[in-house]
């Protein structure tokens, strides 16, 4: 571990670290805005969901550097190769949270909205949604979280990211580069976990009182109960 | 479409299909690195994950084993055993055991904790030992999320292994990182087509085991 090597590269730590929060937000945040709609269409019309599960899913197990790959055809060494793939993926997790949230909505507060004189989109936007920020928060904290580790893998097609440390470390065999890069993957990774948990708290001031609720501990794509409901 | 034609035009000529880096070898090497990284990592996590799961002590080290495993970059990881120990088999089978390691266990340590009290209840109220208990209904009705912690590990690990050919490692990913480096992209675009297909044909080869072990009745309750 050569120490003087991280001030003497302080420039290009803060620009690849800022690249690779830019790709992995991005992704997780075009991510969120196709995961609400598409998973309000799914609790909406309920035989949609099987099949759109398995496609994530399905999408969800092919390589990402496979995914970018076959992208380079189609929008070259933009950004975009990385970010298109990392927003699939994302979907795989993102989805079935916005479903299973919208779900949870209890049937009282949802008829008390209607009695109320809430329409459906009213309800939806002011009650529904709202109630179910804390499960789709929690999904995009797994999809940011994963997407910003992912993003390092750009470096191997060229878009540049913190694995831009891990190769040319490689490269000069020079460890202090490699850690230097994992360790800022990790923080950044975390440093986005925690703004997320408190902007769930913000938006979520009638659960303050409550006991914390536990992150999801399962590593799954999927909720483990409709594992490719539409395959198996 | 581009990717395709030139992903076609690779995979369809003949001299791929031959010699020590034909894709016959490549997508053995492949399957070799993945068989026996996820062989390893169940052999560690499951009967781990089970334990903690029945005895519930531990708790707390799996749940921020779980947050930290998604921030972990695979490429840093790789890279950096390289750095440590050179090349060697080790420094592919490592990594790729201890990024399978937590989705098995994790899914293991959930699948078991959550087994209905009253359904263990039961079991001992019929004369089963804790060892029957576990064996007969824990480990059963915990089957839908081990075979899912297997199910994820194995594209963690396929993925993984892709990525391996970076540090030197045969398999698939040699198409990919190979091609990336001299600028044939129909080298790419073949090597990717064949990641993708294997990457899918290991979803489908998990829903067929998840029929074969999870008992005929619980496929059913976890419909809903």
């Amino acid at each position: 571990m050569v120490w003087s090597w991280i001030p003497q590269n302080i420039g290009q730590i803060g620009q690849l670290t800022l690249q690779n929060a830019y790709l992995g937000i991005v992704s997780a945040m075009l991510g969120l805005g196709i995961s609400v709609p598409l998973g309000i269409i799914c609790v909406r019309w309920r035989l949609l969901y099987p099949p759109v599960l398995s496609i994530a899913s399905a999408i969800y197990a092919i390589p990402s550097l496979a995914l970018f790959v076959v992208l380079i055809a189609f929008t070259g060494l933009s950004d975009a190769t990385v970010i298109i793939p990392l927003t699939l993926f994302s979907l795989c997790v993102l989805v079935p949270n916005v479903v299973d949230g919208l779900r949870s909505v209890p049937e009282p507060v949802r008829q008390a909205a209607t009695a109320m004189g809430f329409g459906p989109l009213r309800r939806l936007a002011q009650v529904e949604l709202p109630v179910a920020i804390p499960v789709i928060i929690a999904g995009l904290r797994v999809a940011t979280v994963s997407s910003i580790s992912l993003a390092s893998l750009g470096q191997l097609i060229g878009v540049s990211s913190l694995g831009y440390f891990f190769i040319d470390g490689l490269q000069r065999d020079f460890p202090t580069e490699v850690y230097a890069g994992i360790a800022m993957v990790i923080v950044l990774a975390l440093a986005a976990d925690l703004l997320l948990i408190v902007i769930r708290r913000m938006l979520t001031p009638w659960q303050r009182r409550r006991a914390e609720p536990m992150p999801p501990a399962v590593l799954t794509p999927a909720p483990a109960d409709r594992d490719l409901a539409g395959v198996s | 479409m581009t990717f395709l034609s030139f992903a076609w035009t690779w995979l369809t000529s003949r001299q791929q299909w031959h010699g020590a880096d034909g894709i016959p070898i490549r997508l053995l090497q492949h399957l070799g690195y993945s068989g026996l990284a996820l062989l390893v990592a169940g052999l560690i996590a499951l009967p781990l994950g089970v334990a903690i799961g029945h005895t519930g002590r531990g708790a707390f080290a799996i749940v921020s084993l779980a947050n930290i495993w998604r921030a972990i970059p695979t490429l840093g990881l790789l890279i950096m055993m390289v750095v440590y120990l050179g090349f060697s088999p080790l420094t592919w089978l490592i990594p790729l055991v201890a990024l399978a390691i937590p989705p098995i266990l994790v899914n293991a340590y959930e699948g078991v904790l959550g087994v209905d009290p009253d359904l263990i209840d039961a079991a001992s109220g019929m004369g089963m030992t804790g060892w029957q208990v576990l064996r007969r209904v824990e480990i059963p009705v915990a089957m839908p999320l081990i075979m899912l912690g297997l199910r994820t590990a194995a594209i963690f690990i396929v993925a993984t292994a892709t990525i391996a050919a970076e540090i030197g490692t045969g398999g698939l990913g040699r198409y990919i990182i190979d091609g990336l480096a001299s600028n044939e992209y129909g080298q790419v675009a073949g090597g990717a087509a064949l990641v993708v297909l294997l990457a899918l044909l290991v979803q489908v080869v998990f829903v067929g085991l998840r029929r074969l072990v999870v008992p005929a009745g619980l496929r059913r309750a976890a419909r809903t």
